[in-house]
């Protein structure tokens, strides 16, 4: 009788899962629908005569809006399938590849800097934590450092890593780790206490070694509270090495790519749009891959299927 | 376990619980008890006697104020590093990111047993509390009952020369209860392990034990130790005994004569005030 009640519990049927997946999905696609629908609303009323993409002053107006508001003209708020016209158009005067392809190869720079990044200061926010935790006088000491590091504007911080660094990727990724170490820390603090004290009073009768502790007990009962801490650092990390690109001169990636198209704002703002598009979506997309891992690392555990 | 002596012997233990400079707890007073080698003693008593207190002094989880706590033969720290102690809590304790199997290897990991060792005492042990269907299993999968087996099963996996039981089953339902006292019964007549079980429970200590030890609250102390007579193999029918009977009623009494009145045991207020001054002097 118990052994059916266990498999009943065991099996959660897959189908209801993805169900489940597709509805967050489509609750996401219908949201951006919203948003869709209020920008082009809003320029509908109140924005400049409706063009096609492709064409200018003197060819056939579409629509003539009854309002003229400032805020949602063509430089404020471009029309969205001008955005996505730009994207199909080349990357730079003269370039094969278009702006689509272009963005996607400059995320992809940006997400090997924040990546290396986001590892170097996922690693240093548990050796932190790990100190911390087993350390009173450490954590006293230190935590508030930790603290104030995190209220110093990283655009002031940035030209000095940059300078005393040198101009290069090194200086990026030390960017990124400095905005990645802080979520990790401040949660691991909490994660690695976050256990059952009996768990404690059970490895205690074992005559389990504080190494045990920590692997065992530790580690593991902490990993929710780490993975919420990389969910926070994977967006935080692709912010610092944009900003870290941008100081650091670097030539490549969505930092350069937004420092250009922020100059050329006036004569072509979709593309700057587009680019803050693909920033957006390299933040989602690295938040999802630290969610997917987390999923895997925490299978099996009763709550694994929520945050 | 070949020394002659007895397996746990306190003289004297006094346990005093200070709180910064609030009210001084006298939580153990004078106990002197001996426990000999395969008994199966229950300690029971009002909340607050300190039951589960004594239970953590001889298991070295919490240090007499005064005394001497010997396990066989060594002082109760020794006994601890020995790994003579397993324990099992009233909540299973179990790590919800091990399987069943993982959670009963976990002592034997921590004790260096090579894998395929694990393995092979895993499998006895589940067999022996009837879960060797379940070693995939999560804990979150399992009821409460089968759960609490899991955690008797880890503790009984490194073969420890006493096995100390808070308040197992008080988490249980009654049917489920019973059941797993006739269980922890077979696997005691069947291990030889020494028990220390601390309960709320009359009927249950009766029915389990070899001898029942009578504690009185505030300071707590051994107000009297019940023998229990009852014939082996215990089973159904022995909680039908006249014999059974009389017991429970002597066990009452005594608890009664010691000011732990009957109505004050199930009083939930007073058991997590116990809870407190316990988990108060881990630190």
């Amino acid at each position: 009788m118990a052994s059916a009640m266990a498999t009943t519990l065991a099996s959660r049927p897959a189908p209801r899962g993805r169900a489940r997946t597709l509805r967050r999905v489509a609750l996401v696609l219908a949201v951006l629908a919203v948003v869709v629908l209020v920008w082009e609303g809003a320029k509908f009323l109140g924005g400049v005569p409706w063009r096609l993409p492709w064409q200018g002053p003197g060819d056939p107006i579409l629509h003539r809006p009854p309002f003229k508001w400032a805020f949602v003209n063509d430089l404020n708020l471009p029309h969205v399938w001008d955005i996505a016209y730009a994207l199909l158009q080349p990357f730079e005067r003269g370039s094969e590849q278009n702006l689509a392809q272009g963005l996607f190869d400059a995320a992809l720079y940006t997400w090997r800097e924040a990546g290396i990044g986001f590892l170097v200061g996922a690693l240093l926010g548990l050796v932190l934590a790990t100190l911390f935790v087993h350390s009173r006088l450490l954590e006293r000491a230190f935590v508030p450092y930790v603290v104030a590091s995190q209220t110093i504007p990283i655009i002031a911080l940035a030209p000095m890593i940059v300078f005393a660094i040198g101009q290069g990727v090194l200086a990026v990724v030390v960017v990124a780790t400095y905005l990645t170490f802080f979520p990790v820390t401040i949660a691991m603090i909490r994660g690695l206490r976050s256990f059952d004290p009996r768990s404690m009073e059970l490895m205690r009768s074992y005559a389990a070694s504080d190494w045990h502790v920590y692997w065992k007990l530790r580690l593991p009962a902490s990993l929710p509270y780490l993975f919420t801490g990389l969910k926070i650092s994977a967006t935080a990390s692709i912010v610092g090495a944009i900003i870290g690109e941008d100081v650091g001169a670097i030539q490549s990636g969505l930092g350069r790519v937004i420092t250009t198209f922020n100059q050329y704002y006036i004569t072509g703002p979709e593309k700057l749009w587009a680019a803050i598009l693909f920033a957006a979506m390299l933040g989602g997309a690295f938040f999802l891959v630290v969610r997917g891992v987390e999923l895997v690392v925490l299978r099996g555990r009763p709550r694994a299927a929520e945050g | 376990m070949s020394s002659p002596g007895p397996v746990v012997r306190l003289a004297g233990v006094d346990k005093i619980f200070a709180r910064g400079d609030g009210p001084v707890t006298a939580a153990l007073e004078a106990i002197d008890l001996e426990i000999a080698a395969g008994e199966f003693i229950s300690l029971i008593g009002p909340s607050g006697c300190g039951k589960s207190t004594l239970l953590r002094v001889i298991g070295d989880l919490t240090d007499p104020s005064a005394g001497d706590v010997v396990v066989n033969g060594k002082p109760a720290r020794r006994a601890r590093l020995d790994r003579d102690y397993g324990m099992v809590f009233q909540a299973p304790v179990l790590m919800d990111w091990r399987t069943v199997q993982g959670n009963v290897e976990l002592p034997l990991e921590v004790m260096g047993w090579a894998p395929a060792r694990r393995r092979e005492r895993t499998r006895e042990m589940l067999e022996l509390v009837e879960l060797a269907d379940f070693v995939g299993h999560h804990p979150y999968q399992l009821s409460g009952g089968m759960q609490q087996r899991v955690a008797i099963a880890r503790a009984l996996a490194f073969e420890p020369a006493i096995l100390l039981m808070d308040e197992p089953f008080g988490a249980l339902d009654e049917m489920t209860r019973e059941r797993m006292n006739s269980e922890v019964l077979r696997i005691w007549e069947r291990t030889g392990t020494t028990i220390v079980f601390v309960t709320h429970s009359i009927p249950e200590a009766v029915f389990l034990s070899t001898r029942v030890v009578v504690m009185s609250p505030r300071p707590g102390r051994i107000t009297r130790i019940v023998e229990v007579d009852l014939p082996r193999p215990r089973d159904e029918p022995t909680r039908e005994s006249r014999r059974y009977f009389e017991l429970i009623t002597e066990v009452r009494e005594a608890l009664r004569a010691g000011g732990g009145l009957a109505t004050e045991l199930d009083d939930p207020s007073i058991a997590s005030d116990e809870r407190t001054l316990a988990e108060g002097a881990v630190g």
